[in-house]
């Protein structure tokens, strides 16, 4: 008797596999390829979804003041009304405290330097493509966001001028605060954040 | 369709004036006393009363407007909350750069889920209200809500938190409805907003309670909340919640995006404690900045709330910490929401302290400052907590019974 219903509960078993795996609702459409390239913009560290393209430092220098970016940011990456991009060179005063209702676009402070404080360049490239410029966001091509993020590298001693930034380079470079962070612990339900805190 | 609106609008708007007249009430002399609120449009859509002047504030340090238009952070009057749901035109803001409201037509709208998925998927507004859904009290609750002397008011230490009813589909059923892979581990939430917020979320708890919501205390999620649809991941730091959501992408690693990076802390320690909430309670009354009348009798009252399930109990001291007493729970104690206590008091009119601490489901017991400090050992006399702080909340009453941040 059980050799004989053993195939049948095989069957079963298989059955509920396969219903497991497919959808319950059926409701929604399915994305083109197309539609779905369009809008898969994060890009991980390893920058598999980085676009072709290139971009160096002095194409950014370029397009840095060409897109307006250093009209909040500052000219050189500093002392603009918008976060400092670039850190603010030793051998130049600070700047003056800025004007009353001014003050917060100046609270990132040197910590907070893309270029300095993300671990992977990668991150950079994302920002610029998703974030900016302030109000003409996702206008800029692959080529320039590759050339504005060689700027910012070269402008904080990540890389040399010259540099090619591309889907190849941008991934593999080891940045200042590489080691700067640790991963959360894995998240489990009903779990305390962090085992021994008060 | 606008024009037609108006017209609509118009008459109900006389139809209300014509309404209220009839059965309004009347002065001294005669004369219908017509509240200056009735000649707007009082059926469509309610307003409070023009007595209740409760009002959300821009947090100080970078204001908002900022100097570009953008909105940064803007905080709950906590001080004027009662009960547990935050009303939705109180609920406090925080953008991550600063942020414009997206105008977003839900018409248009699109929830598309694709990467380690077997069937990618789109959902329209339309489709996602056909599929079932769950409806639960969560709080949500911004990094920069720090207990210490800084603030005067709890608006200014605590503001940074509200609770709302969401209403939406489980995000786990989507996932399923797509077909999660093997090897998946991530998932990154992005939002259709000009910055395409995004944040990366552990598949784990995507899987286990995170709502993808397309209404707010019973009607369509407020524009500065996310309008159309908003990620409500329970307990999770405020930037999780991901707004004008139209997209998730399952990966099998953790992102690093913009938001994400914001976060990163070389002490995994650290880490730990800027994902989840850990237990947490403050006195909404008396709190800084009021004033009591004179000795007697007053409700302690407050909110407690824990990112890691419901509150299980609430203590109240008025000594400092020295000694503490169970408070009552005034509300359902929901997983993840605001919970509200209340405290017999007869205050004796002389100088104290008053307290409150939160133990949750787990067990886990809200840490005054100095234990806290003790944790990390920091030198007593400089204590400091690390990523989001749960540490308790002291009001100092003085003896003219104004009340103070007694971190001050």
């Amino acid at each position: 008797m059980r050799m004989v219903r053993l195939p049948w509960l095989l069957v079963t078993l298989g059955a509920c596999f396969t219903w497991a795996q497919s959808p319950t609702y059926g409701v929604g459409k399915t994305p083109t390829a197309e539609e779905i390239r369009a809008w898969d913009i994060a890009i991980g560290p390893e920058g598999k979804e980085l676009p072709p393209g290139h971009g160096t430092a002095q194409e950014g220098a370029k397009l840095f003041l060409l897109k307006g970016c250093g009209g909040c940011h500052g000219v050189s990456g500093t002392g603009g009304r918008a976060p400092a991009l670039v850190k603010w060179p030793d051998n130049v005063p600070a700047p003056k405290p800025p004007p009353p209702g001014m003050e917060g676009m100046h609270m990132v402070p040197d910590t907070g330097i893309m270029a300095l404080r993300s671990p992977y360049a990668v991150t950079i490239w994302d920002y610029i493509n998703r974030g900016m410029p302030l109000g003409k966001e996702g206008t800029l091509k692959p080529d320039e966001v590759y050339s504005l993020t060689a700027f910012l590298l070269f402008k904080n001693d990540v890389i040399k001028e010259g540099d090619v930034m591309d889907a190849h380079s941008l991934p593999k470079l080891k940045m200042p605060n590489h080691n700067g962070f640790s991963d959360a612990p894995e998240w489990k339900p009903k779990t305390p954040r962090l085992v021994g805190y008060p | 369709m606008d024009s037609k609106n108006r017209g609509r609008r118009g008459f109900l708007k006389d139809a209300a004036l014509a309404g209220l007249a009839v059965g309004a009430a009347r002065s001294a002399k005669g004369e219908p006393i017509i509240a200056e609120y009735s000649k707007k449009d009082l059926i469509a859509y309610g307003e409070r009363s023009r007595f209740v002047t409760s009002m959300r504030a821009p947090v100080p340090g970078r204001m908002s407007p900022d100097a570009f238009g953008l909105v940064f952070h803007v905080s709950t009057p906590l001080q004027d909350s009662v009960g547990i749901i935050t009303p939705s035109s109180l609920h406090y803001v925080a953008t991550h750069r600063g942020s414009y409201v997206p105008e977003i037509d839900p018409a248009t709208h699109r929830l598309m889920i694709h990467g380690m998925v077997d069937r990618p998927l789109e959902f329209s507004m339309d489709d996602l209200k056909r599929l079932p859904y769950v409806t639960r009290v969560h709080f949500l609750e911004c990094l920069g809500n720090r207990s210490n002397g800084a603030g005067k008011t709890v608006q200014d230490t605590h503001g940074l938190t509200s609770c709302s009813e969401w209403t939406g589909v489980e995000l786990s059923l989507l996932l399923k409805e797509a077909g999660v892979q093997k090897g998946a581990s991530w998932i990154v939430a992005e939002g259709a907003e000009e910055i395409k917020g995004a944040s990366s979320i552990p598949l784990a708890k995507a899987l286990d309670d995170c709502i993808v919501c397309y209404a707010q205390n019973g009607e369509a999620v407020r524009p500065q909340q996310g309008f159309p649809l908003r990620l409500i991941v329970p307990g999770f730091e405020g930037i999780y919640q991901t707004k004008y959501l139209r997209r998730i992408k399952v990966v099998d690693r953790f992102y690093m995006t913009y938001n994400d990076y914001g976060h990163i802390n070389p002490d995994p320690k650290v880490t730990a404690l800027t994902v989840q909430w850990g237990p947490k309670s403050v006195i909404t009354f008396p709190s800084g900045g009021q004033q009591l009348s004179g000795p007697g009798f007053y409700e302690i009252t407050g909110l407690a709330w824990s990112g890691a399930g419901a509150v299980r109990k609430v203590e109240v001291s008025t000594d400092g910490g020295k000694s503490w007493k169970d408070a009552e729970l005034r509300s359902p104690a929901y997983r993840m929401a605001h919970t509200r206590f209340g405290f017999h008091w007869k205050w004796d009119g002389k100088e104290c302290e008053l307290q409150s601490r939160c133990t949750d489901e787990l067990g886990t017991v809200q840490p005054s400052l100095a234990e806290a400090g003790k944790f990390w050992n920091d030198p007593p006399e400089k204590p400091r907590s690390r990523g989001t702080d749960n540490t308790i909340q002291p009001w100092r009453v003085a003896s003219d019974g104004s009340v103070h941040n007694a971190h001050g």
